[in-house]
């Protein structure tokens, strides 16, 4: 599905990532795991083509992303949450959820209403859809920002530390909905996670330490020792 | 004394929206893009030229009284393909380089004056043969490598050049003043308003002319149009969250580049619109749209960079003050302190006015920097 070769990033002169390879099979969950700084976030951001790669590849379904423009790898599938949520905070929420909508296919018709499952999903957003993106909580900002990704019907949810700074009980619930996406919808996850419980709940991690992947294993192996050695707790 | 008043504030509103129209591309352009677009004079200039060519076309035909439509529309256009052209040749390798697009934009400005001076058939034709044969050329020097400096494009430029050079030439010898002629040359031209605009609506003694109402009705229309736009329709969304939030709109999958074009297109449309405005009020020459641009700024700066009331707010504002001003309508209610009546009766005329405009907007501007309607919450960026 998404297939990372050699991948090498830069910002100016210093190296941040190094040689990383990285895979994801249809349907699976996969976790990247690792201290602040090793370059979790820099990889996804280049695997939205946020960032330039110096060298390597990148494949979506068969074809190479490397030189295509963010909107065009969005609209090939890739929905992206990323951190700090990027909610459009002067637009209502439900303009946020509607420009989810720009990423499928045939882009957004006149005709596109939100269709009910994200609010079966996400019940909190139904009452807030004429409020403005911006005047959310914490909480509800990550689930309109996931929600927002799912409106493009993508077929890789690309989800950048969902769990950071928000409190636990609503933790559990995004977990939760997560879990039930790929349940019900097959798609396949590609999530940087500090947070070991929601780490669990993938089928496959991957370790990073100075930019490079370290480790990799399906997460039933996942032992006390790689999670001391890898995650910030 | 009621119909004095009326006068007055129509003449202010009138004032107003004459500073709003030309305003509102800009508000679009600077206050939502952050582009220093310093041609957005000159695109009022072309609309103005559009509106003069429009009705030179119309002269004769049933549609001779009603040119300004079709002027309209067709400024609208011109000047909005010419942003289209101008902001992906020139303004989007400039994003983020705010002084860097000041001087290149000032630059087109300067280009656009002394075109609409020298075209003639010649010119347009010389610019052709060159366009083609670049065009041409580089089609066949195209190998795939697009080398930072390549001197076969110097040559093949050179070659263009002095081919299309000569070949006017001769043309000029030949045809002489049938194409060599300006068409509009260094005078101004004058857009006479359409019969129907001749007149005016009586209100006591004084009348208020009906090219003001026109031009009032035409800025409402504006307004509401770009409103309707902006908040309605679904680019208007793309465009809301490309200016707010480029990275993530580009994270949904909006196009940003398109974006870009569309929104620049469409505030030189509106310039083009403003130019059809200007052109009623008085001759139409090639530095008409500098005498607006200074003005122009200022009210998306007074009203708040970004937001689109604001510049409403500051246009009338700012256009009925110095009208009330430059007509000395307050000398006659200050009576009793001769002093400060004195004062007002001094700054009764239209570029003192603007003096003590200026001194208003600079006092103001001490107390709140960021305009009329700042930017609020916690969303506010830098």
């Amino acid at each position: 599905m998404l297939s990372i070769q050699n991948l090498n990033v830069y910002y100016g002169e210093s190296h941040i990532l190094r040689d990383v390879d990285l895979h994801v099979a249809p349907g699976k969950m996969v976790c990247l795991i690792g201290r602040n700084g090793v370059g979790k976030t820099t990889l996804l951001k280049t695997i939205m083509g946020l960032l330039p790669q110096r060298s390597g590849e990148i494949y979506f379904e068969g074809g190479s992303l490397s030189k295509m423009p963010t909107d065009r790898r969005v609209k090939s599938g890739i929905a992206y949450v990323p951190q700090g949520r990027e909610i459009i905070a002067r637009l209502t929420v439900e303009e946020n959820l509607l420009l989810g909508m720009e990423a499928r296919a045939g882009g957004r018709k006149k005709t596109d209403r939100i269709p009910a499952e994200i609010f079966d999903l996400f019940p909190v957003l139904q009452q807030m859809l004429s409020r403005m993106g911006g005047d959310l909580s914490g909480g509800q900002q990550q689930q309109l920002s996931i929600a927002r990704a799912l409106m493009g019907n993508p077929r890789l949810l690309v989800l950048d530390e969902p769990t950071e700074g928000i409190q636990p009980s609503i933790i559990l619930e995004i977990e939760a909905a997560v879990k039930k996406i790929v349940r019900e919808t097959g798609i396949s996850v590609l999530l940087v996670e500090q947070h070991l419980h929601f780490v669990r709940q993938a089928d496959w991690y991957y370790a990073m330490q100075k930019g490079g992947i370290v480790a990799s294993g399906s997460t039933d192996e996942l032992s006390k020792d790689v999670v001391q050695k890898f995650l910030a707790v | 004394m009621l119909s004095g008043l009326i006068t007055s504030l129509f003449g202010g509103i009138s004032v107003g929206s004459v500073l709003l129209i030309a305003a509102l591309g800009l508000a679009i352009v600077f206050g939502l893009m952050g582009v220093i677009n310093m041609a957005h004079g000159e695109l009022m200039m072309i609309g103005a030229y559009t509106t003069f060519l429009v009705q030179n076309v119309c002269k004769g035909t049933p549609l001779a009284d009603l040119y300004i439509f079709p002027a309209i529309i067709a400024a609208f256009l011109v000047a909005g393909l010419l942003g289209f052209f101008l902001e992906r040749t020139v303004v989007r390798h400039l994003y983020g380089r705010p002084l860097e697009t000041l001087l290149a934009t000032w630059g087109v400005s300067l280009i656009l004056q002394q075109f609409v001076r020298s075209v003639s058939w010649q010119f347009i034709i010389g610019i052709g043969i060159f366009g083609s044969l670049y065009y041409a050329g580089n089609r066949l020097l195209a190998n795939g490598k697009a080398a930072k400096f390549d001197w076969k494009k110097l040559l093949l430029t050179t070659i263009a050049s002095i081919a299309s050079l000569v070949i006017c030439n001769v043309l000029g010898d030949m045809f002489k003043l049938a194409i060599t002629q300006p068409w509009f040359g260094a005078q101004n031209v004058d857009v006479t308003a359409p019969s129907w605009l001749l007149g005016g609506l009586p209100i006591g003694d004084d009348q208020l002319p009906a090219t003001r109402i026109f031009i009032m009705v035409l800025t409402a229309g504006c307004v509401a149009g770009v409103y309707w736009f902006l908040n309605k329709s679904m680019w208007g969304l793309r465009i809301r969250a490309v200016t707010q939030n480029r990275e993530m709109s580009a994270c949904l999958g909006i196009s940003t580049d398109r974006v870009d074009a569309l929104t620049f297109a469409l505030g030189s449309g509106l310039a083009g619109i403003a130019g059809v405005a200007v052109s009623l009020l008085g001759s139409v020459g090639p530095n008409t749209g500098t005498n607006y641009i200074i003005d122009t700024f200022m009210v998306v700066v007074v009203g708040g960079v970004g937001k689109l009331v604001g510049s409403i707010v500051a246009a009338l504002v700012l256009g009925t003050t110095s009208y009330l001003i430059g007509s000395d309508s307050f000398a006659p209610l200050l009576g009793w302190a001769p002093p400060l009546a004195n004062f007002f009766t001094f700054f009764s005329n239209s570029s003192m006015a603007k003096v003590m405009v200026f001194a208003g907007i600079f006092v103001f501007l001490q107390a709140r920097p960021a305009g009329l309607f700042p930017q609020k919450g916690r969303t506010v960026d830098n």
